[in-house]
């Protein structure tokens, strides 16, 4: 029998696993078990989550080895965890502790202006941020297996996922009404390889799954994009900077499932205490918008 | 027709509505207890398995799937899908759905650097053999007298196994395109339905069609 591991189908095949479910940012072992016990299907680990980076400033970097082996030991369900876009060996190290998927993230201070790691290079697979059609097939085609729109992370506001989620999904049907002849052209217009470009348009899909993150603080915030087509969603901020973290994660999570029954919409929103504070984007001047990052 | 669920609180469900779609039978997802209503067989697909077990129990399913495998219709577990329907999950996590006589380990494998892909020999298929993916995929331990051995690694650990209407597998046909084990659930499913072969004298043709 010829066993190979760290294939296309088994990097792509965790992300289908998540699909339905809440990946949570967590900052300690104990976080970890309270998003496992609310029904997580994964949990982010880093040092601090996204609205502390923005409200701290600074550059922003991946966690100590030590805090993500922590958490890796306490919980059972998958373990992701951030390298900063281009830090090729950030990655390595992510990989060397075995966690089970890499997220190239925005959130963290860019190490690369011009260039994403190269994500076939890995056995581990890649997570990666987009803001639209043309950004998710260049990641796709470095070799990320699976996708996330950015949203604008640790604001607790839906806004930017929301657009940007309609984005890739309206450029998808735009792909899917095309004549073969001008997917060329698309391809050249979303800066994108024609390969991916002429799958997307005959699947009318994505060729990996993709989740909503950046900016989900309640569970119709979760529902809202759930129902517009997402895959699953990453909550960072919108858990533990909320009055009652285990419960509003239990939500969330209820709230992914069920994202097309309003009566159970209405039924796990009620008491959940007071959501993060949240910001407005024009209270964000455009050079500290993290979603920008990356290209 | 006959209608086939795929539980589908959280993970790869659409990939098993769209096999069963491929081979012609008709697949319902299913969230709530009165989705199980009339359906003739269920798919537990992969996902995780905590998650799972917590949203079974939050809406109240675990009773009408166990009704719902007395009545003889036919239940196939992929990956969490397995863990879900074990009698005993090692390390002693409480079951969810003990319907099969196995001890099964999660994650038996390792962490997903360790996810693989095999062409693993499944006789009751046929001779061609399966192109099965495991990811962070759990294996079973130990399996009682009544439960039939499916298909095993080199090494002899038991990756799926059958249990009177109960299937299951440690990795996901459904994710390479291989439809045989829908198409025997599929089978189990119609018999289940509508008692044809080996049943006996036959109704007549008019009054066969069920309400």
């Amino acid at each position: 029998m010829t066993v190979e591991t760290s294939t296309w189908a088994t990097k792509k095949g965790l992300a289908q696993m998540l699909k339905g479910g809440v990946i949570m940012d967590v900052v300690t072992p104990e976080q970890a078990r309270v998003a496992e016990d609310a029904g997580a299907v994964a949990v982010m680990a880093l040092e601090r989550v996204p609205a502390d980076i923005r409200a701290a400033g600074g550059v922003a970097r991946m966690s100590d080895p030590s805090m993500i082996e922590g958490i890796m030991a306490a919980v059972t369900i998958p373990v992701m965890a951030k390298a900063r876009i281009g830090h090729f060996v950030e990655a390595q190290i992510l990989e060397a502790l075995g966690v089970d998927y890499i997220d190239e993230s925005e959130v963290l201070t860019p190490a690369d202006e011009t260039n994403h790691i190269d994500k076939h290079a890995f056995k581990v697979p890649f997570v990666c941020g987009c803001r639209n059609l043309g950004e998710a097939l260049r990641r796709i085609n470095e070799g990320a297996a699976m996708m996330r729109t950015k949203g604008e992370a640790g604001t607790g506001n839906i806004v930017e996922a929301v657009r940007q989620l309609r984005d890739v999904l309206s450029q998808i049907r735009r792909l899917q009404s095309m004549r073969e002849d001008e997917l060329f052209v698309a391809a050249k217009e979303l800066q994108a390889p024609y390969d991916v470009v002429k799958q997307v348009a005959e699947d009318g899909r994505l060729p990996v799954v993709n989740f909503v993150a950046g900016g989900i603080s309640t569970p119709a915030d979760a529902a809202l994009v759930m129902q517009l087509g997402a895959e699953g969603v990453f909550v960072g901020s919108g858990i533990f900077k909320a009055e009652d973290p285990a419960r509003t994660a239990n939500a969330i999570v209820q709230a992914t499932t069920h994202f097309d029954n309003p009566r159970i919409l209405a039924e796990v929103s009620k008491g959940l205490g007071a959501p993060m504070r949240g910001i407005a984007m024009e209270a964000i001047p455009p050079q500290e918008r993290l979603a920008v990052r990356g290209w | 027709m006959t209608r086939i669920g795929v539980l589908a609180l959280q993970g790869a469900f659409r990939e098993h509505l769209d096999t069963l779609a491929a081979i012609g039978v008709e697949g319902v997802p299913v969230r709530l207890p009165e989705d199980l209503e009339n359906l003739d067989g269920l798919i537990l697909p992969g996902g995780e398995s905590t998650t799972m077990r917590r949203l079974i129990d939050r809406w109240g399913l675990r009773e009408p799937i166990l009704r719902l495998a007395r009545r003889g219709a036919p239940l196939f577990g992929t990956c969490a899908g397995m863990i879900v329907l074990a009698r005993e999950i090692a390390g002693g996590e409480a079951p969810v759905l003990p319907l099969l006589d196995v001890t099964v380990e999660r994650n038996a494998f390792g962490r997903q650097l360790d996810s693989f892909e095999a062409e693993l020999a499944v006789p009751v298929l046929g001779n061609a053999p399966v192109h099965a993916v495991f990811i962070r995929a759990p294996i079973i331990e130990r399996s009682g007298p009544e439960v039939d051995v499916l298909a095993k690694l080199d090494d002899g650990r038991i990756v799926a196994v059958r249990q009177g209407n109960v299937i299951a597998t440690s990795f996901h046909p459904e994710l390479a395109g291989e439809t045989r084990f829908h198409r025997l659930v599929a089978t189990m499913a119609a018999e289940h339905a509508e008692p044809g072969e080996g049943s006996g004298r036959r109704p007549h043709p008019t009054r066969r069609s069920r309400a």
